[in-house]
């Protein structure tokens, strides 16, 4: 399993330890990750909310980099709204093959061309077909069987292309936490939008969503994220809300590789499990009396 | 009636046309069933559903729908785009429109364009966010005393542990520099 990896700005900052748990979860199975060289912002929501171009061009150009560093073509990439900018180069150019003249006009400066090889797959999808359930399940070390997580998927990994899950009902998450003993809160907010960046424009809007998403998962043990901007609004303003509610919605969100990861055996350190900002002291002690699953 | 004709009337002299044309042509097959007001997240914070304004762009009412909070607060979901009957791009569209009000400057959406062009004035420079910068540049252009205070407590828990950096990063290289050059030209002769 090799793959070119594209980690993000958020990766590098706000979501280090997404960066931290997706390399080791990744590299104890096996798997290869060769960092794509000096690559750059996809442009975020911003560049798509000020020039279309734009929002194709900056994603167009850590593809092309991609294709110049080797055969490989699948290109991992864990953050939902990086994936999705870069994807929709990839789908785009495959109905639209006239917009390679344009990005390769654009690119032409920098001695990059973009030809239509890099496939672009998200973190989830990644570990739900190429790992998947039964090699995680096999390993793993520490069982969460007294353990209910809330799978949230947020949009962009999801919609619009349906890709690896139903956009409309998604569950390619849950094989994977059930791989780590834990059970699966049933509820039907796992692909319902968190507000994305609003949470920093029109916050009051943003919040009104996460305090619906963080009700829902009451009963969980944790909520399970696999994007930076969802696991940022849904762990950040949980005092905020709390305070606006006067109502307890403290709950742990962690990244699906944390997760697995802990459930490998990997050391909470090696995970950035210390840089997460909702871990309950509830969870914690949770975890210090989790069973080593004898083999 | 009358007065719609008449702000119509109106619309088509203040307005050039052809700035809403290519989003009129992305919702053209509009049946204006309301899939997508139903299915939108932020719908209960907008002024005009969404239904709605899809039916002001085909109309042309460029003041409404510049007037209108609507399509600042789409938040790229993709839920309409994934369930509209007619299978339209509606996502797209409402990016469109908010490209026309960042390049236009409107007032009305002054805080999501400052927000927008300067993560994209960070990215230029390094050609990766620095968050820390980004939202310090970003707040000062806001020249808002309220606004960075509601977002004071999370910066310190951010700084605390080591995920944003005060330090702000020194790359003289500016490796995107000849790709926003280049589209600024191409979008130019668009």
């Amino acid at each position: 399993m090799k793959y070119h990896y594209y980690p993000g700005c958020s990766l590098e900052g706000t979501a280090r330890e997404y960066d931290l748990s997706t390399r080791a979860v990744m590299g104890s199975m096996g798997a290869q990750l060769m960092e794509i060289e000096d690559w750059s912002c996809c442009g975020a929501s911003a560049a798509e909310s000020t020039s279309y171009l734009l929002s194709l061009a900056l994603p167009a150009r850590n593809l092309a980099i991609a294709e110049k560093q080797g055969d490989v073509r699948d290109i991992l990439v864990p953050c939902s709204a990086c994936y999705l900018n870069l994807k929709k180069v990839e789908e785009k150019t495959r109905r639209e093959p006239e917009l390679f003249d344009n990005l390769n006009h654009i690119l032409r400066d920098d001695q990059l061309q973009l030809n239509g090889r890099a496939h672009v797959r998200h973190l989830l999808d990644v570990m739900a077909k190429d790992l998947g359930a039964d090699t995680i399940r096999r390993r793993v070390k520490k069982s969460f069987q007294n353990f209910r997580m809330a799978p949230y998927y947020g949009c962009q990994c999801l919609r619009p292309y349906a890709v690896f899950d139903d956009p409309e009902k998604p569950r390619s998450m849950e094989p994977l936490i059930e791989a780590t003993g834990a059970q699966i809160q049933a509820w039907n907010l796992g692909g319902k939008c968190c507000g994305a960046s609003h949470m920093n424009t029109d916050m009051d809007v943003s919040l009104e969503l996460v305090t619906a998403i963080l009700r829902g998962a009451k009963g969980a043990d944790a909520i399970i994220t696999v994007c930076p901007m969802c696991q940022m609004n849904l762990e950040a303003y949980q005092q905020k809300i709390i305070r606006r509610h006067n109502e307890d919605l403290r709950i742990t969100v962690l990244y699906l590789p944390q997760l697995i990861g802990l459930a490998l055996g990997l050391s909470e350190q090696d995970l950035g499990l210390e840089l997460n900002l909702s871990v309950t002291k509830r969870f914690q002690e949770m975890l210090h009396i989790q069973k080593t699953v004898s083999k | 009636m009358d007065q719609l004709a008449a702000k119509e009337a109106n619309n088509a002299t203040l307005a050039p046309a052809d700035v809403l044309a290519p989003i009129q042509e992305m919702v053209r097959a509009c049946i204006q069933c309301g899939t997508c007001t139903a299915s939108c997240p932020n719908e209960f914070a907008m002024d005009h559903t969404p239904r709605k304004l899809w039916r002001l762009v085909l109309m042309g009412l460029k003041d409404q729908i510049f007037q209108s909070k609507t399509f600042a607060l789409c938040s790229n979901c993709y839920c309409c785009t994934l369930r509209c009957p007619r299978g339209l791009p509606l996502t797209e569209a409402m990016s469109a429109l908010k490209q026309i009000a960042a390049r236009q400057n409107l007032a009305k959406y002054r805080q999501s364009t400052l927000f927008y062009k300067n993560f994209l004035q960070s990215v230029r420079r390094h050609g990766r966010v620095n968050e820390m910068e980004f939202m310090a540049f970003y707040f000062a252009a806001l020249r808002s005393v309220v606004i960075p205070l509601r977002f004071a407590p999370l910066g310190v828990t951010l700084m605390r542990k080591g995920k944003v950096s005060v330090a702000i990063p020194l790359n003289a290289r500016r490796p995107l520099e000849s790709i926003f050059r280049n589209v600024e030209a191409l979008e130019d002769t668009i």
